[in-house]
């Protein structure tokens, strides 16, 4: 693909700080890389700070938290630099992000439908009658088989992978360049999951986004996405191609890939992490 | 020889809902036993039935050769305990780790209590130091080995198990899944497993049911699985979603 050699971000040394009662806590620490127009998985456990990283490059950090970045650089935009107003444009117009759980990150008192056309009308100016049509035409590209009951259908009437394809129609209506995805189907069923998968994977490769993935799950990142970064208290340990996953040569990675059970291989006990301080050095 | 647990079409409905159409189980003493299916398939439910905490309409489950009633008594939380999916939410956020441990104990009137929380922590690999911690002073995997703990404080001969690991990283459901097996072999414990994941109920269980709304789909054992040996669609579907994400062609994809 010729898409993948324009860089869309280019983060370098990115640092999210919080201050805490017992002083600064960096959940960030100094993160580098670049996205083109291709598949990114991020990987790491719980308090590796993959998803302070996705947030932060989304302008979703906390206010009393501290950012600083040699470059954080969206397309030519310094993104560290800009107006929270110009900021506020970009976000779920030109970056979009799906959350974890639609259950809450969905608004619970509006219609489905209302909420995409919200997103619509926000950053285009169009009429109320051609929103709708985009919207109903957006859930059907999600693969909702009746767009138009679900148009009128709340949060709380839909099932969870319902839900999540209404976040990723919500998310791909004003046509992002970017977009991140943290634990988009860790909330849903093994076997929803990859249906919502494939809808993500189709329209990011038919519309040449650039994704970043954000999971836990290095497995599921490794057969969905190209490239894949493994962090590790902050910092980003192993950075490799996905298929080239089976020789990663950090330990943490090996670990990681290592420690899942797997249907065919007898292993009692499983082998287990065996954390070095110096990873997080 | 008796089965541990029986369940002979049991019928739960809550309201109007008919959560468990009809579901007979048999589990031996000292198996592991695993339930599988997607959510809302009635795997938890089940389980929950047969801890007394789900509305049976009808259908018998024995436990250990006794045919439970509508309540349970003390006797069978000394032989059956719990251990819940979610480590936050079960255990108490006020209590510290002694006291959580104290109560089955208090409710039981056993006098060694002293002598079994350090034996039950020594066990789940914690330690004395975590004694006097509150639950927002551990982390995940060191709450659910409290939970475990917990559980086996009573000495019961059935552990119960609902999803123990999915709210967990990786690396430390590895940690949790090998005390599990480490526990049931060194005190010959039967357990009943649920989980949304079929490679942790092929690691776990000699055999398995897969369930979907409300009814059983298939009886398999583990080995079925590692030798692809299903006949049902929907386990096939399950067993796919287990190998991660295979990109199709776009043709394949729109149905």
């Amino acid at each position: 693909m010729s898409g993948q050699t324009v860089t869309l971000l280019e983060v370098d040394d990115l640092r999210v700080t919080f201050p805490t009662r017992t002083g600064l806590v960096e959940a960030v620490r100094g993160v580098s890389f670049s996205l083109g127009r291709e598949r990114l998985g991020i990987v790491g456990e719980s308090g590796s700070g993959k998803s302070q990283t996705g947030r932060a490059i989304m302008g979703l950090t906390p206010p009393q938290a501290r950012i600083s970045a040699n470059k954080l650089i969206f397309d030519g935009i310094d993104l560290l630099g800009v107006s929270p107003r110009q900021r506020r444009a970009l976000r779920g117009n030109r970056i979009a992000m799906i959350l974890q759980d639609p259950k809450y990150s969905l608004d619970p008192v509006m219609s489905i439908g209302r909420q995409i056309v919200e997103t619509l009308r926000t950053h285009e100016k169009v009429g109320k009658a051609e929103a709708r049509d985009r919207a109903l035409a957006m859930l059907e590209a999600v693969q909702i088989r009746d767009p138009k009951r679900v148009f009128d259908l709340h949060p709380h009437e839909v099932s969870g992978g319902m839900g999540q394809r209404a976040m990723i129609a919500m998310m791909l209506i004003a046509g992002p360049e970017m977009m991140i995805a943290d634990e988009p189907t860790s909330a849903l069923d093994v076997t929803v999951q990859l249906d919502v998968l494939g809808i993500l994977d189709r329209l990011v490769s038919e519309r040449g986004m650039g994704l970043i993935f954000i999971s836990h799950d290095l497995r599921l990142v490794s057969s969905f996405c190209d490239r894949v970064i493994v962090m590790y208290a902050g910092k980003v340990v192993e950075q490799l191609k996905a298929s080239e996953l089976s020789q990663a040569q950090h330990p943490y990675t090996r670990g990681l890939l290592n420690c899942m059970p797997k249907i065919g291989a007898d292993r009692h006990p499983l082998p287990v992490l065996d954390r070095k301080p110096e990873w997080a050095a | 020889m008796t089965s541990a647990i029986a369940v002979d079409r049991l019928e739960v409905i809550f309201d109007r809902f008919r959560a468990l159409k009809g579901v007979s189980l048999d589990v031996q003493p000292g198996e592991s036993f695993g339930l599988v299916g997607e959510s809302g398939s009635g795997k938890s439910t089940l389980l929950r039935a047969i801890a007394g905490l789900a509305p049976v309409a009808s259908g018998n489950i024995t436990v250990n050769g006794k045919t439970l009633g509508a309540r349970r008594d003390k006797a069978f939380y000394r032989e059956v305990q719990m251990v819940f999916q979610d480590p936050y939410g079960s255990l108490h956020p006020r209590q510290t780790v002694d006291r959580l441990l104290q109560e089955p104990l208090a409710i039981h009137g056993f006098a060694d209590g002293e002598k079994r929380i350090e034996r039950a922590l020594d066990e789940v690999g914690l330690g004395n130091g975590f004694r006097f911690r509150y639950a927002h002073q551990l982390s995940g995997g060191q709450r659910q080995r409290v939970a475990i703990a917990r559980a086996l404080i009573l000495e019961p001969s059935i552990l119960l198990l609902d999803e123990p690991t999915s709210a967990l990283d990786a690396s430390v459901q590895a940690e949790v899944l090998n005390l599990l097996e480490e526990i049931r072999r060194r005190r010959k414990l039967t357990f009943l497993m649920v989980s949304h994941d079929l490679a942790i109920i092929t690691h776990m269980c000699e055999r398995l049911m897969v369930m979907q709304g409300g009814e059983a789909v298939e009886n398999l054992i583990a080995n079925d699985l590692v030798e692809r040996r299903v006949t049902k669609d929907y386990t096939r579907n399950l067993l796919r979603a287990s190998e991660g994400f295979v990109r199709t062609a776009p043709e394949q994809i729109s149905r």
